[in-house]
């Protein structure tokens, strides 16, 4: 159980932060989607994408006990 | 606003209310327990709620009713920055993914309820385990304030004045709390969190269809911003530390609290706590969707004399009454929720790491959550005399301060499960540290939550909460590291 947790994949889990704390690289307006700048639809689409993520470790790390 | 009765929003306000409160009550023989006199019981509903019963409770009491209205006003007065709360809550849930399910096992195999417990357990210090239980009963009670704040605009709202319905609400709510205990929340979220994501959908799908689609409300937003002189539709260059520092800073803090903490230890599992990392971030969406409504309030065109009064005026302005009282119900309902779980939350931590600990060891388990339930009243009784009494600006300092403070006991609480390194005083210590240090600086700044740091010509500027933290844990470590070189045994791990 305890190398099961400690999978590899359980890396993925740095991704949201380094999508959403370089902030420089989305504090912009362009490209605009469905009329919501950048900035906004950026950081919106990280929300499944992270629970994406997260389901993905999940399947990997789950203890069924 | 309008001082006059909205009858069909009152009515259905008052029908949503009534029903709330039957729940309350009822919620006490609600998967029945042979006794409700004993905290796991009480206190975390006997450690049995499984992923939806968690989803509906975390997301109830963690996306609060203040939330609804301070993130809107917030992003109505300045614009991205009021954004943080976006990404905050999504990097909050990698962290519980990887972290809590461990700390559920912790809790689950020695019996611990609060986050006192898990740190007396794990180091045998009873001076650790009482900062970190002081810390998290000072750090929730502006935080319960602040559920009342949220209420009292959504009451107001209604058209009702005087402070005669925000005590009632609450007298209510500390009795069916105080009969039901975790139960009475868990159950109440579900009706609450519906009524939320139904007033929510249908102000971001109707609300921009009625100011021109979702490119004229960012237009007019920036050229309110414009007009105004101040804030923007992005961060100026001077913001990107402070959002990305508040965001990493909130995420960190936000599961140290002690209605979080509740919530994950009354969970079933660590695979409960890992699949509700996957689907709670299904809040976020609400939350990001509901900061929108700061921007409709400009593409409406609203003049507000208080910034917190930006959603109510919104959904007076573009919605029927009876759409209306329901909004301004799932609001009100929604501060019940977190409310009533923050106050478990503080009066476990008191029965079980002051009660217990100082005046009576010996207390029965029925004692303990006696100890609670009435701890949890006083509690409440407490928050609602503060706001009454004190200026709103109190409660709302304190909360900043609370988040700073809880940030605190990180180390204590997280870094035993994963390393058996440290010992009690030298976690004291940087507790100790970051806790006044954090204090005097957030101080010296008027109480804003960013400090900036020069070094030559650089200057940073970040949430002091994550400074603090970084005090916290270089004191730590360097004292660890002292006691560790003198030569004494390494820590006595009572839980290992």
């Amino acid at each position: 159980m305890e190398s099961r947790r400690r999978s590899p994949l359980m890396w993925l889990l740095l991704l949201p932060f380094l999508g959403l704390l370089w902030v420089p690289f989305y504090n912009q307006h362009d490209p605009v989607l469905l009329g919501f700048p950048f900035f906004y639809w950026y950081q919106l689409a990280w929300v499944p994408l992270t629970s994406l993520i997260l389901y993905v470790v999940y399947r990997a790390v789950r203890d069924d006990r | 606003m309008t001082a006059d009765l909205d009858i069909p929003a009152l009515s259905v306000f008052v029908f949503f209310f009534l029903l709330v409160t039957v729940m309350g009550f009822v919620a006490a023989r609600w998967r029945r327990p042979e006794t409700l006199a004993h905290l796991d019981e009480w206190g975390l509903g006997g450690r049995k709620f499984g992923t939806w019963i968690t989803w509906f409770l975390i997301g109830g009491d963690f996306y609060t009713a203040y939330t609804v209205i301070a993130v809107p006003a917030l992003v109505y007065a300045v614009g991205a920055y009021g954004f943080f709360a976006l990404p905050y809550t999504i990097i909050v849930y990698p962290f519980v993914f990887a972290v809590m399910p461990v700390l559920w096992q912790a809790a689950k195999d020695k019996g611990y309820v609060t986050a006192g417990d898990v740190v007396y357990g794990t180091y045998g210090s009873r001076s650790l385990e009482l900062a970190v239980a002081l810390t998290g009963v000072i750090a929730t009670m502006p935080y319960i304030a602040l559920q009342l704040i949220g209420m009292e605009v959504a009451i107001k709202a209604l058209g009702l004045h005087g402070e005669v319905p925000l005590i009632v609400a609450f007298l209510v709510l500390a009795f069916y709390t105080y009969s039901s205990g975790l139960r009475a929340p868990a159950l109440i979220a579900f009706v609450k969190d519906i009524m939320i994501y139904i007033v929510v959908l249908v102000a971001v799908a109707i609300v921009p269809s009625k100011l021109g689609g979702y490119g004229a409300v960012f237009d007019a937003a920036d050229a309110a911003f414009k007009a105004k002189g101040s804030g923007g539709i992005l961060l100026s260059s001077a913001q990107i530390l402070p959002y990305a520092s508040l965001a990493l800073g909130s995420a960190l803090a936000a599961f140290m609290y002690p209605h979080t903490l509740t919530g994950i230890f009354a969970s079933s599992g660590g695979n409960t706590i890992r699949k509700n990392a996957v689907l709670l971030p299904a809040y976020t969406l609400l939350l990001g969707l509901l900061a929108m409504l700061g921007y409709m309030g400009h593409a409406a065109g609203l003049k507000v004399t208080s910034n917190n009064d930006v959603v109510p005026a919104l959904f007076k302005t573009l919605f029927p009454g009876w759409f209306a009282g329901f909004a301004f119900a799932a609001i009100a309902i929604g501060a019940l929720v977190p409310a009533a779980v923050m106050s478990i939350g503080a009066a476990n931590l008191f029965s079980r790491n002051v009660w217990k600990a100082y005046v009576n060891p010996n207390v029965t388990p029925s004692g303990e959550a006696q100890v609670a339930k009435i701890t949890s009243m006083l509690v409440k009784i407490g928050a609602l005399v503060a706001i009454l009494v004190l200026p709103t600006q109190f409660a709302l300092d304190l909360q900043l301060l609370g988040g700073l403070w809880i940030l605190q006991t990180l180390p204590a609480l997280i870094f035993g499960l994963y390393v058996s390194w440290f010992r009690a005083p030298a976690l004291l210590a940087g507790w100790a540290v970051g806790f006044v240090a954090g204090s005097l600086i957030a101080w010296s700044d008027g109480l804003k939550p960013l400090h900036s740091l020069t070094f030559g010509d650089t200057k940073l500027t970040l949430y002091t909460g994550l400074l603090a933290l970084a005090v916290n844990i270089v004191v730590a470590v360097v004292v660890n590291a002292v006691l560790t070189l003198g030569g004494r045994t390494p820590a006595v791990a009572a839980g290992r």
